[in-house]
Parts: structure tokens; C-alpha cells; sequence
């Protein structure tokens, strides 16, 4: 599932030599390399946890929605288009699709259990996956050849990839945070996650809101897979093998909570980056599922998340 | 062609295995499994090893008979499920789901990483098929019978134990799990043994693979085949129907050869999309049975219950 992509993009791992072993700067760089890392689930699990939240199921696809945003950026780059400007369209693009697989799929499941579009989400990413397979190709790319240069700071090693990716998680969660907080529909949004019930009772259009939660969390999903893409590879299992550290960061933070999302993300990202320090890199997914089955069992609505309030 | 029949036959037979090992946990329990493909790998491996000759490469070979190999199978799935049903079964449906991701991912690392046990990507070879030799010629043959054997019991013992008051509380758990905990039921114990059973025939299921195809690596086990494909067989058959799932491997297995006969007529140049137009096309079906007969091709059919000494005077007949 994995050949050819390497377990993680931070090439000065020092495994195995414990806490007591490590210097400062490795310390330090582990730090960086975890929050360019919990950037990238940050910007999946706020998707993740909006769905979950307002639509009211897991939604197995958002993974391999972050992986064709990549690849949409990728037929951009291909256009001779700097990445950055290769974002704007590759999110529209990654929007539409979600929109629709909504409008074909999914809005004829909405009566249905909450599990039977979790199935049917499973399936949407099975066919995203494929797609992107028959579409770009099953092997290995990337947005641009040649190894990048880090600069260095002392012993500290920085990729100037990694500083983009940095800034451009910044700058999305203040979009984000202005259009929850000084938008109608980003109240409604908030509204409608905190207390669905509560909010169609007072007049919100449901249907309308469903379609902006789709919008912004794929256009995220599209930033996190270009970013990742950024940072290692682009390939059609790429966001699938993301799928469990965007879920925890996403409960971690509380369901349907954007900042504690972000939180979530953050403080996975970091956890994963630190454990190499003591595990085999090839186990970090093992740290997401044993932060993710702890706070299930012990706190269910998150760190963020009130302590009555939420579903269990 | 006859050849072809029995290959595709065989490999029916151990979907049916595991199509009715996911039904006890989801069709019958309503728990949420997508690790299926990590208890497949896990008794394929655990059998290979304990039948082998004896090799450098991976752990053992044990070179004891195939009974032995599936008896190992189906106990480290077994207590694999045990391990994991113990801390996550706790959890609702959905988060059971992703944190079974979780469980698939770590053991799909376990087998590429740790080639003491598992010989890494190279894989294990040379893992015997029983039988052999038995009726010259017929070894494949007699391995469908073996299978079929196998699928019979199973089939056999699911359905009983659906009939029994074991699978009546695994049901009510899975329609209210509340009101079963007021009734006095031990949710979590029979939650627990539902998973683990389930899991230990996905863990034969993997042993019966193992020695059909002789050689195994962690590619054969990846989620598309081994998780998703299995998935599909049970919806599209019809969940808590151990009939519609047997029925539900034998057409999705049918649909997914026959693809093979399609893609294998595409244009050179599209060879190596063949694979992912393919899933694609499972992808699309999963979808339409959801949109259009989300009960799968047999519904549910509980059985009616036994009449008490005063019938009530209206019958309800969906039961």
C-alpha cells in the first residue's frame, strides 16, 4: 500500500535513541517537522469534523479527497502554473466534486443510518482512489524535481517548503476563523454543529449550509493534499494512509469544533514527530490509534470538547 | 474452463468464509469492521509459518500438517480480536470503524517491517496445499471439496448460532443497545465474543488462502481486495443474511472475474489501469445497491418468534 513513499518526509529521524539521547536541536527539529506535519492533519480534520458534525457521519472519503485536491494541483503545475496559484483552482475543482458526489450520493442517503453513508463513503473513496489511478497514473510524482536545498540554522536544517506550508495553514485558519465568526452562514455552520435540532428549528436552510460545509471542507482537503504532496510525494494512496490521524485530531478536538480541530491536528502531528524518538517511524500511525481508542474511552467528546455536551 | 470453474470456485469459497465471519460482526452485532483484511493476512501468515519447512528467512517454517496450521490460524485471529475487542469495543459503531483503520494499518506495518517474523515484502513461499497428491492430478479439485467441507460447517454453525438466543441478543444489541443493557445483558461480553468469533474465521479464511495460492507477501492483503471487496459481497447480499452473504460473494466474486474478461479487451495502452477501472466498477455498484435496495439482494429474515401460549389476535407480518 505503501511502496515507494517514505513513512515520513523528515529525513533526520533519530530513532530509536530515546529522550535522554536527544540533543536540543534534535528536539527542535522534530518540533518543526511535527507542526508542519499537524498543519497538514489540521486542515483534513477540520473538514473531517464539520462533516461529522453537521452531516452527522464519518466520512471515509475525505482522505481521498485530499488526494485528488492534490493531483488537481498537480495538472496545474503541470500547466507551467507556480503551486501556489495552482491552489486556487485545484481547490474549485476539489469543491465541485465534493458538491456532486453530495448532490448524486449522498443527499439520497440522508435518511438513512448515519452508518449506511459511512459504508457508502467507503465506497466514494474507494472510487476517487481509482480514479485518480486511471486518471494520473498509479506510480509516484512529484510537484517539482530536484532536492530543495535547507537552508540551515546551526545544526537545525529547514526546508523552505515547510515554511509555506507553515504560512499557508496560517493564513487559511484566519479565512476560516472570518468566515465562522463574521459570515451568516459560518454562524449557521457553527450553529448547526454546536445544536443541529436547535438550529432548524430557528429557520436555517439545512440543505444550503450542507453544501457550504462540503465547500470548505474540501477546499481545505485540497490545501492539506497539496501540502502534503509538497512535502513528500503525490500518490493515489496518499490521503487514505491520512485518514486515521485527521479522525483523531478531529475527535481529539471535539466533533464538529473547527479551532479544536486545528488543536487536534497540532498536537497529533507533534505526538507522532516525538515518538520516533522511541519507536520505529514505521509505527507512528500506532500513535494517533492509541491517543485516538485512550481519549475514546476516557473522554469521549474531546479535550475541547464540554464535558457533558456532545455525542457519545 | 473447468479448470477455471473450480480456481473461481475455491476462491468463492473462502470469501464465503469471510463474508459470513464480517456478517456475525456487523450483519448480526452491527459493529463496524474495516480491518477485515488485517485478520485474513493474520491467519494466511500464522498458518504459513506453522506449516513450512523449516526456513532462515521468517520465523519457523514448523512443518507440521495443515490442520495444525489452520487450528493456529483461526486461535492468533482469535486472540488477536480478543486483545483488540478489549479496548475498542467500548466504542460506538463509526468510531470502532476508524479505529479498526487504525488496527489494519499497524498490523499491514507489523508484516512489511518486521522480517525476523515475516520475511517482510518478499513475502512467505513454498507453503504447502493439503492434500496433495491424494488423486493425481485432482489436487485442486479436492482442495474445493476441502473448502466447500469448511464452508458447509461454518455456514452451518453461524446460521445455528443466529437462530440461537446468543444471536437474539446480538440483534437486540445492534437495534437497542440501551434497552438490552436494562434487559440485563452483558452488552460488552457478547459484543466481544461476536468480534472475536467473527474474526477468527476471517483468520481461516486467510489460512484456506494461504495454502491455495502457496505464497504469500503483504501485497496480496492490501484494503481494496482483502477489506473492501468483502464488504461489498455482504451489502450487496444482504447483511444479517448468512444465505444473501454466500450469495453476495458468489455474485460480487462473479462480477469482479467477469471485469477481468472486459478490461482484458481494452486497448493495450490501458493494461495498467485495468486494476483500479475495475474497483471502480465495485466502487459504482456499492453505490447503486445503497441508492436503490440498501437491504441487498436477500434481506434480513429474523425468525419468527415462538408462539406464546395466548397469540396476540394481530399477527404483524414484516415481523
Amino acid at each position: 500500500m505503501l511502496d515507494g513513499i517514505p513513512l515520513s518526509a523528515n529525513p533526520w529521524h533519530h530513532q530509536g535513541k530515546g529522550f535522554s539521547g536527544a540533543s536540543v536541536t534534535q528536539l527542535l527539529q522534530l518540533f518543526i517537522y511535527g507542526l508542519v506535519l499537524g498543519s497538514i492533519y489540521a486542515l483534513g480534520a477540520i473538514g473531517v469534523s464539520l462533516t461529522f458534525g453537521i452531516l452527522r457521519f464519518a466520512n471515509f472519503a475525505h482522505g481521498d479527497l485530499m488526494t485528488l485536491g492534490a493531483y488537481f494541483g498537480l495538472t496545474f503545475v503541470g500547466l507551467g502554473w507556480p503551486i501556489g496559484v495552482s491552489l486556487i483552482p485545484a481547490a474549485l475543482a476539489t469543491v465541485l466534486c465534493a458538491v456532486g458526489i453530495d448532490q448524486l450520493i449522498y443527499r439520497r442517503l440522508r435518511r438513512e443510518a448515519p452508518v449506511i453513508l459511512l459504508i457508502s463513503s467507503f465506497g466514494t473513496a474507494l472510487i476517487l482512489r481509482s480514479l485518480v489511478q486511471i486518471l494520473w497514473g498509479p506510480n509516484n510524482q512529484v510537484y517539482r524535481s530536484g532536492i530543495q536545498l535547507p537552508w540551515r540554522l546551526g545544526e537545525l536544517r529547514i526546508k523552505p517548503d515547510w515554511v509555506v506550508i507553515l504560512v499557508g495553514t496560517a493564513l487559511l485558519v484566519v479565512a476560516l476563523h472570518l468566515f465562522l465568526q463574521r459570515t451568516r452562514v459560518g454562524k449557521a455552520m457553527r450553529a448547526m454543529a454546536d445544536n443541529f435540532e436547535l438550529a432548524k428549528v430557528t429557520g436555517i436552510d439545512t440543505e444550503r449550509i450542507v453544501l457550504w460545509t462540503w465547500a470548505i471542507g474540501a477546499a481545505l482537503a485540497c490545501a492539506a493534499g497539496v501540502f502534503l504532496g509538497m512535502d513528500t510525494r503525490l500518490h493515489p494512496t496518499m490521503g487514505w494512509r491520512l485518514l486515521l490521524p485527521i479522525f483523531a485530531a478531529a475527535i481529539l478536538g471535539g466533533i464538529g469544533r473547527p479551532y479544536g480541530a486545528i488543536a487536534g491536528g497540532v498536537v497529533i502531528g507533534l505526538a507522532e514527530e516525538f515518538s520516533t524518538l522511541v519507536i520505529n517511524p514505521a509505527y507512528k500511525t500506532g500513535v494517533a490509534f492509541a491517543i485516538l481508542v485512550l481519549l475514546l474511552i476516557f473522554r469521549p467528546t474531546g479535550l475541547l470538547g464540554s464535558p457533558g455536551g456532545g455525542e457519545v | 474452463m473447468l479448470s477455471y470453474s473450480i480456481f473461481f470456485l475455491v476462491l468463492v469459497g473462502i470469501y464465503g468464509v469471510l463474508v459470513l465471519g464480517l456478517n456475525i460482526q456487523w450483519g448480526y452485532a452491527g459493529m463496524f469492521n474495516i480491518g477485515v483484511g488485517a485478520f485474513f493476512a493474520v491467519g494466511a501468515y500464522a498458518s504459513a509459518i506453522v506449516t513450512t519447512p523449516p526456513s532462515a528467512e521468517h520465523l519457523g517454517g514448523f512443518h507440521l500438517p495443515f490442520w495444525v496450521g489452520f487450528a493456529v490460524a483461526v486461535a492468533v485471529a482469535g486472540g488477536i480480536a480478543f486483545l483488540i475487542g478489549l479496548i475498542t469495543l467500548k466504542l460506538r459503531s463509526d468510531y470502532l470503524a476508524i479505529a479498526t483503520i487504525g488496527i489494519a494499518e499497524i498490523i499491514s506495518q507489523i508484516l512489511r517491517n518486521e522480517g525476523w517474523l515475516t520475511n517482510g515484502v518478499r513475502g512467505i513461499t513454498r507453503i504447502p496445499r493439503p492434500l496433495r497428491g491424494w488423486i493425481p492430478g485432482q489436487d485442486t479439485l479436492l482442495y474445493l471439496g476441502l473448502v466447500l467441507v469448511i464452508l458447509a460447517v461454518v455456514y452451518w454453525a453461524t446460521e445455528r448460532a443466529y437462530r440461537s438466543p446468543w444471536g437474539r441478543v446480538l440483534r437486540a444489541i445492534r437495534e437497542d443497545e440501551p434497552a438490552t443493557m436494562a434487559a440485563g445483558k452483558d452488552v460488552l461480553q457478547f459484543r466481544l465474543q461476536a468480534f472475536v468469533l467473527g474474526s477468527m474465521l476471517m483468520g481461516l479464511a486467510g489460512a484456506l488462502y494461504a495454502h491455495f495460492v502457496n505464497f504469500i507477501s503483504p501485497e496480496a492483503f492490501q484494503p481494496e481486495f482483502a477489506t473492501f471487496i468483502v464488504w461489498v459481497m455482504l451489502i450487496a447480499g444482504g447483511s444479517g443474511n448468512n444465505r444473501g452473504a454466500l450469495l453476495g460473494a458468489l455474485v460480487i466474486w462473479g462480477v469482479w472475474s467477469g471485469s477481468e474478461w472486459l478490461t482484458n479487451r481494452l486497448p493495450p495502452q490501458w493494461a495498467t489501469r485495468a486494476g483500479p477501472l475495475r474497483i471502480l466498477l465495485i466502487g459504482v455498484l456499492l453505490q447503486v445497491i445503497l441508492l436503490t435496495r440498501s437491504q441487498g439482494l436477500l434481506p434480513e429474515r429474523p425468525p419468527k418468534p415462538v408462539l406464546s401460549p395466548s397469540p396476540s389476535p394481530q399477527q404483524n407480518p414484516a415481523g
